[in-house]
């Protein structure tokens, strides 16, 4: 079996900080991760080689420096790593993203075995669209299982995988075909240490470093800004409500205090108040 | 949909692209409304964005149209004249048995059609697991841009969909173009935009479509459904009053004191983040970004520092009532009131005083 694993390499975004007067992104010194949900994807990933054996090769297009994640992704226990990195691909959106990671994926099938699953996580935390996943399904003509808590069975004999996917109102019990996308929702599954013996090999392991060119892009116009149908046109501070909050001195009894200014200022609140705790 | 820009300095230089929009895609007009239906219930993110739909057909001066998909029945024609009651002109409908339950192939098929047939300028989506499982996939079909999670949506003075949307965690806005292609897809989360009035209206022009599918063409099957238990599923983001704890508590045990109080309200509960990862509250009840976004007439949150990510969550809430023992704590820049104090002291206070003045025997004294 062989499973894709896309994986984006993130700033951590806990720590940006943006510059007060040019609204610009201070990246410097802020440190990058492999997006946190990546990792359930990934650890799903290599249980399932764990249980039916296979290779786990895993997948990211970004910066030369994107290549500490991958490193990181082979002590975790990935069998094979693959960066796509050209100049080429700067300012993709959504669209262009899938298209070079589509084409990715297609190189790495003539290359290394055609995928039965290819698996992404649920989405990113500095592009957050959950886009990416269902893109790249319907490039490469797969089925798509969004959101899934759990992979309830596979059988690679009839080829067909049960998955546990979260619904609006609930969990559907979806049984599809593979090849097929999974986009991993976060679960239980915390990524694994990874064994002594992945950590010494991911520190020598060769890594598979594509351009756009060597993973047989064909239409250079379909990737980065100019693949992008999408374009930002303003990026803005969130404007600061221009009072600031109104403050209750905490005097002998603050509790009634606070009570009566949220009266006196919303005084339909009162009654609305008393019937919905009446329904208690 | 753009990924995160990395500067605000290519972004200005992306505006300079703007080209003429191709001759084809002149055809497309009207503003569209995906109607998200699941088990014979409307998701109200729907009639959200038919508020929002509106005004933006008003100032396009276009049609604003519902597209309902769903099975035949009861279900889905009532969902189609409730369309025209949350100010739709007309209704695209697909009705098939097919399509009761939700599942990509079969619902992305139906909506890319109709978007091929009837070609709208502006298509707006839920960002819900429905919403985003099937935005993704139909964008990518008619290969044309998608904003997702958009907490604005506007039209510029040449008619573009200026759609803007937190970036970075929530710390920058960006406004985002899809400038020559159609339609201009986005997709808004439930609770970012009001709830417009429901006005009863007769049921107007439908037009059907055909989905072309026998359940052989649809390979993924839904093997059962596991509805979420009623007592499990926690109506926050549509709860007139929410209280929130954050990490200010100190410890798990202190949390009761936000469930209490949201007892003695009958509200819901929430809280920030850092609660859920450390496994001390279940991550239904996470309230920002990556939680819920709420819109309740009150919000207490209490040892919350109010977080840009957090922020993002609870700006629509008509009051929202800050408790923090740090005056300069940043909630206090967007709460529209706020009281210095130590929230384990007064939340329990503040329990037994608004149960003192909303018990019912309390105003049966004041009646007689
Ligand atoms: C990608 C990303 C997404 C995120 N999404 C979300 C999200 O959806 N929702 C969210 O909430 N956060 C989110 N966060 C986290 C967010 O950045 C903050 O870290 C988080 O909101 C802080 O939680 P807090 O206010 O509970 O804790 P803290 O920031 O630690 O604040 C605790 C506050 O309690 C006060 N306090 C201490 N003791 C007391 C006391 N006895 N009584 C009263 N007040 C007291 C302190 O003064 C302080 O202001 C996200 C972060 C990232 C990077
Ligand atoms: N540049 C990238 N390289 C590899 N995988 C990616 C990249 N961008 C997004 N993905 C995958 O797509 C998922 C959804 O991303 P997004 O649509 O940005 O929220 C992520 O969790 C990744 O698994």
């Amino acid at each position: 079996m062989h499973i894709v694993v896309c994986i984006k390499q993130v700033p951590d975004s806990a720590q940006i900080r943006v510059h007060p007067v040019t609204n610009t992104i201070m990246r410097q010194g802020v440190p990058t991760i492999i997006n946190p949900y990546d990792l359930f994807a990934l650890e799903a990933a290599l249980e399932l080689r764990d249980q039916f054996g296979g290779e786990v090769t895993v997948l990211t297009m970004g910066p030369p420096s994107a290549e500490d994640s991958l490193r990181k992704a082979l002590t975790f226990g990935a069998d094979r790593a693959v960066l796509l990195t050209d100049r080429f691909f700067a300012g993709a959106d959504t669209l262009a993203t899938t298209y070079a990671l589509a084409t990715a994926i297609r190189k790495i099938s003539t290359e290394f075995g055609a995928p039965d699953l290819v698996f992404t996580g649920k989405q990113t935390i500095d592009g957050d669209t959950a886009q990416v996943g269902p893109g790249i399904a319907k490039r490469l003509g797969l089925l798509q299982l969004t959101y899934v808590a759990k992979i309830s069975a596979l059988d690679l004999q009839a080829r067909t995988i049960d998955a546990e996917r979260r619904s609006e109102g609930g969990v559907q019990l979806l049984r599809t075909r593979l090849p097929c996308l999974v986009t991993m929702l976060e679960a239980t599954n915390q990524i694994r240490r990874g064994a002594m013996a992945d950590a010494l090999r991911a520190a020598r392991a060769p890594i598979v470093k594509w351009s756009a060119q060597d993973a047989g892009v064909e239409d250079i116009s379909k990737c980065g800004l100019r693949g992008s149908p999408t374009i930002v046109k303003r990026v803005f501070a969130p404007a600061a409500r221009s009072e600031k909050a109104v403050l209750i001195e905490s005097g002998e009894q603050p509790a009634e205090a606070l009570i009566d200014a949220i009266f006196k200022r919303q005084p339909a609140l009162e009654t609305e108040l008393a019937a919905l705790a009446r329904g208690y | 949909m753009s990924t995160a820009p990395k500067t605000a300095a290519p972004a200005a230089g992306r505006a300079a692209t703007k080209k003429e929009l191709p001759e084809h895609f002149k055809a497309y007009k009207h503003v569209w409304v995906f109607i998200e239906q699941e088990r014979g219930q409307v998701h109200p993110v729907s009639w959200e964005l038919m508020g929002a739909g509106r005004k933006l057909a008003d100032k396009l001066k276009v049609d604003l149209a519902a597209v309902v998909i769903g099975p035949e029945g009861e279900a889905t024609q009532s969902a189609a004249a409730e369309a025209f009651c949350y100010g739709a002109d007309l209704v695209y409908m697909v009705a098939d048995n097919l399509l009761t339950d939700y599942r990509n192939e079969s619902y992305t098929k139906a909506l890319t059609d109709v978007v091929n047939t009837y070609k709208p300028e502006i298509l707006l989506l839920g960002a819900t697991t429905l919403g985003r499982d099937l935005a993704g996939s139909v964008a990518t079909t008619l290969l044309t841009g998608l904003t997702a999670d958009c907490t604005e949506l506007d039209v510029d003075a040449d008619g573009s969909l200026a759609a803007t949307r937190p970036t970075f965690g929530g710390s920058l806005l960006c406004t985002i173009y899809t400038l020559n292609y159609r339609p201009q897809m986005a997709t808004v989360r439930p609770r970012v935009m009001p709830m417009p009035e429901r006005v009863v209206r007769p049921v107007g022009r439908i037009v059907s479509h055909p989905l072309g599918l026998v359940e052989d063409d649809i390979v993924t099957k839904v093997l059962s459904f596991l509805p979420d238990r009623d007592s499990a599923k926690s109506n926050l983001a549509y709860a007139d009053v929410v209280v929130a704890g954050g990490l200010g508590l100190g410890s798990p045990e202190n949390f009761q004191l936000v469930r209490q109080l949201a007892t003695v309200l009958g509200a819901e509960y929430g809280c920030s983040r850092p609660l859920v990862q450390k496994g001390w509250i279940t991550s239904d009840r996470q309230i920002g970004q990556t939680g819920k976004t709420i819109r309740p007439k009150l919000y207490i949150a209490a040892g919350i520092s109010g977080a840009i990510q957090h922020r993002v969550g609870v700006e629509g809430a008509d009051l929202i009532v800050a408790i923090n023992t740090d005056r300069n704590a940043p909630i206090f820049d967007f709460a529209h009131m706020g009281i210095v104090a130590d929230a384990i002291r007064l939340l329990p206070a503040l329990t037994a005083a608004f149960r003192a003045r909303l018990s019912p025997h309390s105003r049966d004294r004041i009646a007689s």
